[in-house]
């Protein structure tokens, strides 16, 4: 840090790609067969469905593209395939290609969203917890462990479901995804508070805060300037393992029918209206976003694990 | 020890109060448990007089001591949906839901622990490196998921086992009735319990894999192995018993979550249990289940963690010193 600070600007940003290139990090990323395959399996994803609108063959939204004639199409490769749709349609006609690509984008969006929610909401309290300490500390962590007892995906569904008994029916399905992103992100706070926690009352001690706090500097900026980036590291890689997580509980509640609504499937809902037709010989429906989904969720977990390894081997 | 041992039961009744307070703000908040109650053609006054009877014009406090004195002799009242005490409902589901948790939970151990141990003493061996990639996919693949493909796999495809409900059941007692008896029971509870006990077995599995290749470096195992001890006897006796504190701290709290998951493995198979009564409950709005639910698995989880700490300290006699010098 310090070098850098004499560099002129182009220098900088020169240096800056060199020396992640001559990183150790970098150097064990690129060793790893497996993380690199699943570093191009998660960004091909998270490309395509973000670019869904422009390079999905349909439009699986406009009614105008969709015909029940077109229903149950199984996908190509098989008898009675349809060229126009590769991976056959769904009940009412919809390609599954451009299902899941549209799918895609709703899991991940409140997958991140919801790993945002909670990552922000965690460290807050955790920085509070660590850096005040005392009575407030206490509560935190009393509330911390309490939630602890009990399973993120329990917490998630009843939050969702007060929610929903809140705001009722009609606006449900306008709330849904944020209601959804709430609760996923509720129950998940806990582990970022503890480790913040952690670390805050570690670097609290440390002279560059004494320091601070000597020439009068108000404590939430001491928190949030100084302590706050040191103790970053870890959250990352917590952030990264939860995002797989959090889609898979995303797809869980959706596929238990408390989740996003029908009008906007994500990957759980299309398993969902795929799981009523796997006894009449339709598999496709359900399989094809159920493997989208494990695919997504394994190659996130792979490069979580090899962050875990990589950035902090303390932590485990 | 006495001590650390009343202060987790304090924090059990602080966790239960904290959780009947939620439950009670659901059920008294969370929409009008009147509206719930009645029809669209009753009169206000009717419904006045409902409300008096059932005591919601007193003090909240009032109110929430009787709700607690309720839970206490599990009285949550009646449910919205079905109109009938909540209590009974939940009692007729109970056994199935402990029953496919059981089951779960016996293979997680059964398979878990033996892959583990075989992971563990043989690193390098081509069969690890298949078990680590299995559980690998095991963890990734979505609990529910699971579920579809192996009925995908053994009820349609191969039409094995069945893909749905408990089979035939047979009455024991009053109210506890049991799939262990009858062979379309038993078939019934294969492919749920798979479902539900395949994330616990890869944890438990990776859980001891990584205990164990730590226990096998130490002086005492060395120490057996210069002894002359056969080989079985070292990795099961003397390696296994010490990886097992973790595995049981793991194992008790996996129990918990093996009950909460199994709303889960319930929607997927229709397994007629407690789980599945959750769902509906959450679906429909239907707030005395939701938090009678609540209140028995809280309870649930609450016993099982402080039997899991006490057991922790009855195991491992170095906690044991440690606490009681404190």
């Amino acid at each position: 840090m310090t070098e850098q600070t004499t560099m002129p600007e182009q220098d900088v940003a020169k240096g800056r790609i060199a020396r992640i290139l001559d990183s150790d990090i970098f150097h064990s990323f690129i060793r790893s067969k497996v993380t690199v395959i699943a570093a191009i399996v998660t960004a091909v994803l998270m490309i395509s469905a973000f670019l869904a609108p422009w390079i999905a063959p349909h439009d699986p939204f406009d009614l105008a593209q969709i015909s029940i004639l077109d229903a149950r199409v199984p996908p190509v490769g098989m008898a009675y395939h349809d060229p126009r749709f590769l991976l056959g349609t769904d009940d009412q006609g919809r390609d599954m290609l451009s299902g899941i690509l549209y799918g895609m984008r709703i899991s991940l969006a409140v997958g991140f969203l919801s790993v945002a929610f909670a990552a922000v909401l965690g460290i807050f309290l955790g920085l509070l917890s660590g850096y005040v300490g005392g009575r407030t500390d206490a509560i935190i962590m009393r509330i911390a462990e309490i939630q602890l007892t009990f399973p993120a995906i329990l917490i998630a569904l009843l939050i969702d479901g007060v929610a929903n008994g809140i705001f009722g029916n009609l606006d449900r399905e306008r709330w849904a995804v944020w209601i959804l992103t709430f609760s996923i992100g509720l129950s998940f706070w806990v582990q970022y508070a503890r480790t913040v926690r952690g670390s805050t009352m570690v670097e609290k001690n440390k002279e560059y805060v004494q320091a601070a706090r000597v020439i009068g500097i108000p404590s939430f900026i001491i928190m949030f300037r100084h302590v706050l980036p040191n103790v970053m590291g870890p959250v990352l890689v917590i952030a990264t393992i939860n995002l797989a997580l959090a889609i898979i509980t995303e797809a869980t509640l959706s596929f238990l029918g408390v989740g996003v609504p029908a009008t906007q499937p994500s990957l759980g809902t299309l398993i969902r209206i795929g799981n009523d037709f796997l006894f009449s010989g339709e598999w496709w429906i359900a399989i094809f976003p159920g493997l989208t989904l494990a695919i997504l969720v394994l190659a996130v977990n792979l490069l979580g694990d090899w962050m875990r390894d990589a950035l902090n081997p303390k932590l485990r | 020890m006495f001590g650390f041992i009343s202060r987790r039961l304090v924090m059990a009744v602080v966790v239960m109060f904290v959780v009947a307070l939620i439950s009670f703000m659901l059920f008294r908040f969370v929409g009008d448990p009147i509206n719930q109650m009645v029809g669209i053609e009753t009169t206000p006054e009717q419904r006045e007089a409902l409300r008096e009877r059932l005591g919601l014009n007193d003090p909240i406090i009032i109110q929430f001591a009787r709700f607690i004195m309720g839970a206490l002799q599990f009285d949550f009242g009646n449910s919205y949906q079905f109109k009938q005490p909540v209590a009974e409902l939940i009692a007729k589901r109970l056994p199935a839901t402990l029953e496919l948790s059981f089951v779960s939970a016996l293979f997680a151990l059964v398979v878990g622990v033996p892959m583990g141990v075989y992971t563990g003493l043989n690193r390098h061996s081509p069969l690890s490196k298949l078990f680590l990639t299995v559980s690998l996919i095991g963890v990734s693949l979505p609990t529910f998921f699971i579920g579809i493909l192996l009925i995908f796999l053994f009820s349609v495809h191969l039409q094995w086992l069945p893909s749905f409900g408990r089979g035939d059941v047979v009455a024991i007692g009053d109210w506890w009735t049991t799939g262990f008896l009858t062979l379309s029971g038993l078939k019934a509870l294969i492919l749920p319990s798979i479902t539900l006990g395949l994330f616990q077995m890869t944890l438990i599995m990776r859980l001891i894999r990584a205990e164990m290749l730590e226990v096998i470096r130490t002086d005492y195992i060395k120490f057996a192995r210069a002894r002359g001890l056969p080989d079985r006897s070292i990795h099961f006796v003397h390696a296994l018993k010490n990886t097992m504190v973790p595995v049981i701290t793991i194992t008790g709290l996996q129990l918990g979550s093996i009950i909460a998951f199994a709303i889960i493995t319930e929607t997927v198979f229709q397994w007629p249990g407690m789980g599945l009564l959750f769902l509906q409950a959450v679906q429909n709005v239907d707030i005395p289940i939701m938090a009678a639910y609540l209140m028995l698995t809280a309870f649930i989880f609450v016993v099982i963690n402080l039997a899991v700490d006490i057991l922790y300290v009855v195991i491992d006699p170095r906690l044991r010193t440690e606490r009681s010098g404190l």
